[in-house]
């Protein structure tokens, strides 16, 4: 029993003989499959180690076991929360909602904003307008935010809600109390069952961009906007933010939740920093925009290229080569030469490369995420030598099997480089067991795979949610690409004093300096 | 060239919206050079047969299916060029047909699958060719939920053409689906256009379906007559312009793509209390009024 003098958690607690008891004696139970056979067990788990359950589970069609994506309502979120003093307010079901809300504030460590209208049975029959005219009167009347995003969850998408009518309707309900005819609402139909959370973040920041920007065509302004894409790195946007700065360029970050999701110890406020309003009211007379998430911006920068025709493109600055090509696209965008701060930076980027490039040739790894975090990271590996075994994504979207491919046949190794596409971490399990790597580069979820598998997890991803602060670091710039590189090079090394310590044994290695 | 027209064709289940459509849009392809893309929007998937000479192979839902994801279907594979007159490079405007389809009767949600083909057809560009003068939608039955509601939606539609008949129950659907038009009105740019009466030839017909349309602040833009030349053009599956071309029905129809190309009269509807549709129902003698303590005996007693 607990003693209130001292409580115990639940790791101590559940080995305390009351509760030992009350287990064992459960089992009598349990297992009508035969699972209090503990040969039985071991049987079934050995056998799902095999090439056989393999290729079963390869050929598996009509489940997801631990998927690696989420639904595109959380990437919208995102990027409400990427813009000044603006609520994220999802049309439909708050069950939903209070799933976006933990999802980011787990991995985050930090509050996240973000209301609902809460459909329930009425609405699912009589349509969600009765909800949207109280929602978006009530979330301004309470929370006072300048600008509210909407997005939408499965519900209100089948039942087929029309957001434009509705907004207008409450508007036009409102009467200009709260919510006058020029309060910003942009809106984007966000059905959970199309695509993955990046689709979202695409048709949130399209709509967000196109809706803002609707009259304003105006002069042209040497600007440059960047997107930062679905970025769960907060550090990430900082260091762009650093190399842009360095460049002295005029520029706009379209979509910066950088302040919101790191905010100071203190007085409690629900928004901070983001992308001003007035700046995203004028991004469309800018002359370049450049995207670092390509598969997450699809919609956005067809948009900002075709209609906008603005310079630009898509560069993702994760690894050495990236961030040389971005440096470059900003050089020839400002045409200025590229600052000797960032040189210095590259040079010592280059120099630690080079120091742990032993380690890390070689190693064998596997690696799952979203797609662009995939082509920067797999990227970088391949720049230190390493080779990415299993190099698995579950949302890639079109075209991104075969840019991974074309990348992965850089490698002198590529015979035995793979792609996995539209997989998930249930099959990362069958392929871990029957071509075993060094190392696994992925989210929290990587866990059961380290314990059934034994492979050593390090994290980089999303979500990380037992595992604090890696977030507030950068993996993008030089300065990610060092991050990327300690992170990597240590796990190996520790590993190494793993595999070492024997005494006696294989402690022939277990050296002081590596 | 001239702005895109959308337009749509709304109206009570098997009142013959497909045929009269079909006929329609032929007439204004193959009288007026108009280029038009039709966009079936019912899971029955017979918006387009009369212009394809056979049911549409493959409705983009069906496809999407047996692909596993609508993102990799392509646009060519659901958009089929008609057949015949109404193919591309013969003369006159060509016609373009593609059919969203949908789930087996009482499974499902067919209004998501509307919703997903506009979705698909607008991303892909159909509404981008070169070209292309209308859009047209064919919409099943009444709009019954939000997802058949979708070809009003803002930046949709403008123009709603309600095919009905002298019939009680055509009327009523008429007036309901005004009912569904006024909803958006408010907000979008939809319009009523007018109203098609397809005839049956009951009881003063045309003197109630123009009432009924002024009643609604619109215009019975034509009375189409019942004639059986179209059923003969239906069994060779082909509509009376290709079948016929000089037949009095096709004129009739010619007539009526000619009404539609020059119509400037779009108006927010004003949609009639059950009562007063009631009222118009019995001042043109169609239902007798009702002595109150006879209302539910059977005629017997």
């Amino acid at each position: 029993m607990q003693n209130a003098e001292q409580i115990v958690n639940g790791q101590k607690l559940f080995q305390k003989p009351e509760y030992q008891e009350v287990l064992a004696n459960k089992k009598q139970f349990e297992g009508g499959m035969g699972a209090i056979n503990p040969a039985k067990v071991q049987e079934i788990a050995e056998w799902t180690k095999s090439w056989d359950y393999r290729e079963k589970n390869l050929a598996r069609e009509a489940i997801t076991v631990n998927p690696v994506k989420a639904c595109q309502p959380l990437g919208a979120v995102m990027v409400a929360l990427g813009f000044e003093d603006t609520m994220p307010y999802v049309h439909g079901s708050h069950g939903c909602v209070a799933y976006f809300r933990s999802y980011f504030t787990r991995h985050f460590k930090e509050p996240t904003p973000c209301v609902s209208d809460s459909m329930t049975e009425d609405a699912a029959v009589f349509g969600g307008l009765a909800n949207m005219k109280d929602g978006l009167k009530n979330c301004a009347a309470i929370y006072k935010p300048k600008m509210i995003m909407v997005s939408t969850t499965c519900m209100a998408e089948v039942i087929g809600d029309d957001l434009y009518a509705f907004i207008e309707g409450a508007k036009d309900e409102d009467g200009g109390e709260f919510l006058p005819r020029e309060y910003p609402v942009p809106y984007a139909h966000t059905p959970s069952f199309v695509g993955s959370h990046i689709t979202g973040y695409d048709n949130m920041m399209q709509a967000t961009m196109q809706q803002l920007t609707e009259g304003n065509e105006g002069e042209k302004k040497e600007r440059i906007n960047i997107i930062p894409g679905f970025e769960t790195y907060i550090g990430s946007i900082r260091s762009v933010k650093a190399i842009v700065e360095s460049f002295g360029a005029n520029y706009i970050m379209l979509g910066d939740h950088s302040d919101q999701w790191d905010m100071p110890a203190g007085e409690y406020h629900m928004f901070a920093g983001g992308t001003k309003i007035e700046d995203a009211k004028d991004c469309m007379n800018s002359t370049a925009t450049i995207s670092l998430q390509k598969y997450a911006t699809v919609k956005t920068m067809k948009m900002v290229q075709k209609r906008w025709k603005h310079k630009g493109g898509f560069s993702n600055p994760v690894g050495l080569k990236g961030t040389d090509e971005f440096v470059m696209k900003l050089a020839e965008l400002t045409g200025k030469e590229v600052p000797a701060k960032l040189k210095t930076e590259r040079g010592r980027l280059v120099d630690a490369m080079q120091d742990s490039y032993p380690y890390m040739h070689g190693k064998k790894f596997a690696i799952w995420g979203d797609p662009d975090f995939l082509i920067g990271v797999v990227g970088f590996l391949l720049e230190m030598g390493a080779e990415p075994t299993h190099v698995l994504c579950h949302n890639a979207p079109s075209g991104w099997e075969e840019e991974m491919r074309a990348l992965l046949d850089t490698s002198p190794a590529k015979d035995s480089l793979h792609v996995w596409a539209g997989k998930d971490l249930w099959h990362m399990r069958s392929l871990l067991f029957t071509e075993p790597v060094d190392f696994m580069i992925g989210n929290s979820y990587g866990k059961e795979l380290m314990r059934d598998t034994g492979t050593p997890l390090i994290y980089i991803g999303f979500p990380i949610f037992d595992r604090h602060h890696l977030h507030r670091y950068s993996i993008s710039g030089y300065d990610g690409a060092l991050n990327l590189l300690t992170w990597i090079t240590n796990k190996v090394l520790d590993q190494l004093d793993e595999e070492t310590k024997g005494i006696a044994s294989t402690d022939y290695f277990f050296d002081l300096v590596r | 060239m001239s702005a895109l027209r959308q337009i749509a064709f709304y109206g009570k289940g098997g009142i013959g919206k497909s045929t009269t459509s079909q006929n329609t849009l032929a007439a204004m392809a193959h009288y007026f050079d108009k280029n038009i893309l039709i966009v079936g929007c019912d899971p029955k998937a017979d918006s387009t047969r009369l212009i394809l000479h056979e049911k549409a192979q493959s409705t983009i839902l069906q496809l999407a299916a047996e692909m596993g994801t609508v993102e990799d279907l392509e646009l060519e594979d659901a958009c089929k060029p008609g057949a015949g007159i109404f193919a591309p490079g013969t003369p006159g405007g060509w016609i373009n047909c593609t059919e969203s389809g949908g789930p087996e009767p009482g499974v499902g949600c067919a209004g998501r699958g509307v919703i997903t083909a506009i979705n698909f057809l607008e991303e892909e560009g159909a509404y981008e060719e070169e070209g292309l003068n209308f859009v047209s939608y064919d919409v099943l039955g009444d709009v019954v939920c939000g997802g058949f509601a979708m070809p009003i939606r803002e930046g949709k539609a403008q123009e709603i053409y309600i095919v009905m008949s002298g019939e009680m129950m055509a009327m009523y659907a008429a007036n309901n689906i005004s009912k569904g038009i006024l909803k958006y009105a408010n907000t979008g740019g939809v319009r009523l256009a007018g109203l098609i009466c397809n005839a049956r030839m009951t009881d003063r017909e045309y003197d109630l379906a123009k009432e009924l349309a002024k009643d609604l602040g619109t215009q019975m833009i034509h009375f189409v007559p019942r004639n059986n030349i179209v059923q003969h053009a239906e069994l060779r599956r082909m509509t009376v312009v290709e079948y016929s071309p000089k037949s009095d029905q096709a004129l009739e129809y010619k007539e009526l793509a000619r009404k539609i190309i020059a119509n400037d009269m779009k108006i927010i509807p004003t949609p009639l209390e059950m009562d007063d549709l009631e009222d118009l129902l019995m001042k043109f003698g169609l239902e007798e009024e009702a002595d109150e303590e006879n209302i539910g005996k059977s005629a017997e007693a």
